[in-house]
């Protein structure tokens, strides 16, 4: 087998077992990198003389014993909205050309910690908005399953890299879905753990109170693994929450569902959900059942709102926390100022491109004095009522299962002429957001064209691990996730 | 001023915590250090950067809420205040809008006699931002983000103040409450207070406020006094030739005492409040109220009080000493070394007084010792050392430089008063001789005319002798001499 077909568990038990080294391990990712990465465009840079050198690190570390860690040698490659010092970090934005943090994130110090080595940085819709990947100043990332086809967003570069086997694994982060939706287009499992498990210290803030870092990779095993790593309290961050530590995520996977009940909400699987989606999450509903699990029928009403009040939300704090790229202290400035209103103006709108200048935009209208009460502030009072309808929900069953997406992913192009629609293919990801509860995608079948389908299991927030568990069931069932493309190589 | 007229103001002003360390980041905040040296990846707002906030201001703000009698808020937030400038790195001041820290509180001003409740509508937390340093010879601006996140808190009161006078005591109220509390540091102690005043004039009667006009950071309690008469007569000047005021943002300028229009209300900012996604709402319980209740100090009004009963002092005399906490703690510092309560207030009044403002500086400023000081007043006062040696030596240790030991620097330079009494009998002698008119006087019973020989004989020993012995040998002297 080859390195890059391995899981991040099993590679990480070689190398600990010194059949492989974390050296050989992070040339096999760059090897493929320089192979394939020229027709799905997953990264940013890969700046592999650190890599190697980090490597090497490690390797010395494993080999004095000091690093064993189930993860130790493994490469990751990150979404480049996450800080690694000293390696640029740029959100996909012209805004940010060349700009190398002077500090890793709080998961980036924790990944190192455990003996991973950073491989490279990720491409991704600019700033992390869009559900595409195609609004990157670098250029859109393709679809590993066919380069016709967008690889889903924000996180696409993460969710194609590790289709492809450009990475073994990656971290990506989920404001709307970004992590998910991605995973499902691609065939891969992606996990946005409950709001405040993960630190966001580092992670370049496009929507701070829906923002979640999590992990993309080959199979739940491997989400749990990497939970491992980067969950837990940090003192950086005043959101993060004691949830994300407790036990390990890795050992709670028995794959045992017996009795645990999946609450089915017929919102999510009416007419306008795409009828091969449809058709591959209710065949994944009666695996569940065959593994001994009960199906309850559920309600979540609120759902056709999450998607204005996601957008409310998430642009008026994108307005904000976009408002610090002035062209002064790093990054792209103008050269068109001859003061200082110019040089902000000017850098801003030739910085960032058109689908972040439209949010910022909107985010800014509904923060504007005399429209605050009429959208933000209810927007907030239906962010509560999605909560407390997901409460309702989880005391009827354990899990929630649903398509991640209502369709498979489209065309390259196709969405940004209909933008409408591409914000509306968020609606079973943006609640869950909200909510800030813990979301899985797993791979479940294929439709008519051959285009991964992903289903969704939603828990209760701090749920992760039962959440993580009954995709591992699943996988201990099913080989959707053992798929590889065949057009990419 | 104009007593058609009636003046009303309102204040918001900005007092800077003296914390060692930033409001959400650990970096000092000892701001005027060379510029960009306490600085970090959190207060520079470095994306993906996150703010925590520092535990102490949390602590100094209850105290302070506590002190200005304010509500405290059990569940406050901060929210985002968004606009540009190149001296705030975020492009948005965490501060407080929905839930402050405190509200609804009061402070008691004295004028001219007349007692006054100011009512605070509320106070809250917030950053502060760098600092611009133009440079004229190259025509470039350099910021200096030493000062962002600086804790400061911002009192909000209601249009309550009628007078600039009325103004001045309350700023002054609040410095005193504050350095009692130990929140602030010497900067605001000599007067440094940044405040935005939102003045109007309405005719004496009526209900009704005027058109309103806000200036915005001055920054000395002289300079707010003069912001407000100036702004009164401009705006009463227009009223009376029949134009209206507008509502606007002035700038004052201190140097040339005056103001000018900086924007409109029409071009008022819109700095689009939201609560701070990044900071979870703090939960203030009971307990920790109740707590910071318990460690208020006493206040100056309880000090005056106590300083009368306990050491039978005048009114005063109780208040200079109650003026700050510092010169208070050490009056009874002093007496606690067992200086009598009366020549104590005496010293500090009279002598450590008049040296610290010769001297340009305060208490709060210096470091002198109530043990050291009760020993030197011990010597002067016994009449073991002449006053004017002691208060020199005052001089000397208040200046900072003067002896680590009181006793042993007045045994080696021999400044102890003489008790050798055989060589004073030949000086008074000698003066006696010298004024026998005087002599004479005192023998028919002109006994005031004693003090004159003594200055006499103290002139001729150049102060070598205790008065008090000086005094009683003549007085056997003359005795002798009536019989």
């Amino acid at each position: 087998m080859q390195i890059t077909e391995m899981t991040a568990v099993e590679l990480g038990k070689r190398i600990r077992g010194g059949e492989l080294s974390a050296t050989e391990a992070v040339e096999a990712v760059y090897g493929n990198y320089l192979s394939i990465d020229e027709s799905i465009h997953a990264y940013t840079s890969f700046e592999i003389d650190r890599m190697r050198h980090n490597a090497q690190q490690v390797q010395d570390r494993i080999d004095r014993g000091k690093s064993g860690s189930v993860l130790a040698g493994v490469p990751i490659a990150v979404k480049d909205n996450i800080c690694t010092r000293g390696e640029l970090t740029t959100c996909a934005s012209k805004i940010l050309t060349g700009f190398r943090p002077p500090f890793d994130a709080t998961v980036i110090n924790k990944a190192r910690a455990a003996g991973m080595v950073i491989a490279g940085k990720l491409n991704m819709d600019e700033f992390a908005m869009g559900s595409t990947s195609e609004t990157s100043c670098y250029g859109p990332v393709k679809n590993p399953w066919n380069t016709e086809h967008v690889p889903g967003g924000s996180s696409g570069g993460a969710a194609a890299a590790v289709a492809s086997g450009e990475a073994i694994c990656a971290l990506g982060s989920d404001t709307g879905g970004s992590i998910r939706q991605p995973a499902s287009y691609c065939g891969v499992t992606g996990f946005k753990p409950t709001y405040g498990s993960v630190s966001r210290y580092g992670l370049i803030a496009y929507a701070s109170s829906l923002d979640q870092i999590g992990p993309i990779a080959k199979d739940v095993l491997d989400c749990a693994a990497i939970m491992d790593v980067i969950s837990g309290i940090d003192p950086m961050d005043s959101t993060s929450l004691p949830q994300g530590s407790g036990p390990s995520f890795y050992a709670s996977m028995t794959g045992d569902v017996k009795e645990k009940v999946i609450g089915i909400p017929g919102e999510c699987f009416d007419s306008a959900v795409d009828p091969d989606v449809l058709e591959n999450v209710e065949n994944a509903i009666r695996e569940y059942e065959k593994l001994g699990a009960k199906i309850k029928p559920i309600s979540l009403p609120f759902i056709r709102y999450a998607v204005p009040t996601y957008y409310i939300i998430a642009t008026a704090e994108a307005s904000s926390n976009l408002s610090r790229f002035d062209g002064i202290k790093y990054g792209f400035r103008s050269e068109d100022c001859d003061n200082i209103d110019d040089l902000i103006v000017n850098s801003r709108s030739e910085g960032f491109g058109a689908e972040v200048r439209k949010r910022i935009l909107l985010g800014t209208f509904v923060l504007s004095s005399g429209y605050y009460d009429a959208y933000y502030n209810k927007a907030l009072k239906m962010k509560q009522m999605i909560m407390d309808g997901f409460d309702a929900a989880f005391r009827e069953c354990d899990v929630i299962i649903c398509p991640t997406a209502p369709m498979t992913a489209p065309k390259l192009g196709s969405s940004l002429d209909d933008p409408m629609k591409m914000y509306l293919s968020d609606i079973f990801t943006v609640s869950v957001n909200l909510a800030g509860l813990p979301g899985l995608s797993v791979p479940c079948g294929f439709d008519r064209n051959g285009m991964p389908v992903g289903a969704q299991l939603i828990g209760a927030a701090g749920n992760d691990r039962t959440v993580l568990n009954m995709g591992h069931a699943f996988q201990l069932a099913t080989d959707y996730h053992m798929r590889k493309p065949g057009g990419a190589k | 001023m104009n007593k058609k007229w009636e003046t009303v103001i309102g204040l918001e002003v900005h007092v800077e915590l003296a914390t060692k360390s930033k409001i959400f980041c650990g970096c000092s905040t000892a701001y005027t250090d060379a510029p960009n040296t306490h600085c970090c990846p959190v207060c520079m707002g470095m994306p993906g950067t996150l703010p925590v906030l520092n535990g102490q201001v949390l602590d100094f703000a209850i105290k302070a809420g506590i002190a200005l009698n304010c509500e405290i808020e059990r569940e406050t937030k901060f929210d985002r205040k968004n606009y540009f400038y190149p001296d705030l790195p975020k492009a948005y001041q965490i501060s407080q809008l929905y839930r402050p820290i405190a509200h609804d509180g009061t402070v008691e001003i004295e004028v001219d006699g007349v007692k006054k409740y100011i009512r605070i509508r509320e106070m809250h937390m917030e950053e502060d931002a760098g600092k611009l340093v133009h440079s004229a010879a190259h025509e470039e601006t350099y910021p200096d983000y030493n000062r962002c996140g600086v804790p400061l808190l911002e009192i909000v009161s209601e249009p309550d103040f009628r007078s600039s006078k009325e103004v001045a005591a309350y700023l002054e109220k609040i410095r005193m409450l504050f350095s009692y509390l130990g929140i602030v540091d010497h900067r605001m102690l000599s007067g440094s207070m940044r405040a935005d005043v939102n003045l109007s004039v309405r005719k004496a009667g009526s209900e009704e406020y005027g058109t309103r006009t806000e200036m915005k950071n001055i920054n000395s309690i002289a300079a707010i006094v003069r912001a407000i008469e100036s702004e009164a007569s401009r705006q009463i000047d227009l009223l009376n030739s029949g134009k209206r005021v507008v509502q606007e943002t002035r700038h004052w300028n201190d140097d040339k005492r005056t103001s000018y229009a900086m924007r409109s209300k029409e071009n008022a900012q819109d700095y689009r409040y939201f609560p701070e996604p990044d900071i979870p709402p703090i939960v203030i319980t009971e307990e920790t109220v109740e707590q910071a209740m318990l460690s208020m100090p006493e206040f100056m009004n309880a000090k005056i009080r106590r300083f009368t009963e306990q050491y039978e002092l005048p009114e005063d005399e109780a208040a200079m000493l109650a003026s700050s906490k510092k010169e208070a703690d050490f009056y009874e510092a002093l007496v606690a070394e067992g200086t009598a309560p009366k020549t104590a207030a005496n010293w500090l009044i009279e002598h450590v007084s008049r040296i610290l403002r010769e001297e340009e500086t305060e208490y709060e400023a210096v470091d002198l010792s109530a043990e050291e000081l009760a020993k030197l007043i011990a010597f002067v006062e016994g009449g073991n050392v002449n006053r004017k040696d002691g208060l020199k030596i005052l001089e000397q240790m208040v200046k900072g430089c003067g002896p680590e030991d009181v006793e042993r620097y007045i045994q080696e330079q021999q400044l102890t008063v003489s008790t050798d009494t055989s060589e004073l009998a030949g000086i008074i002698e000698q003066v006696l001789k010298e004024h026998p008119d005087t002599v004479a006087e005192y023998l028919v019973g002109k006994e005031k005319v004693l003090g004159f020989l003594v200055g006499q004989v103290m002139r001729s020993t150049r102060g070598k002798y205790n008065p008090g012995v000086v005094n009683e040998t003549l007085l056997a002297k003359l005795k002798s001499m009536k019989h």
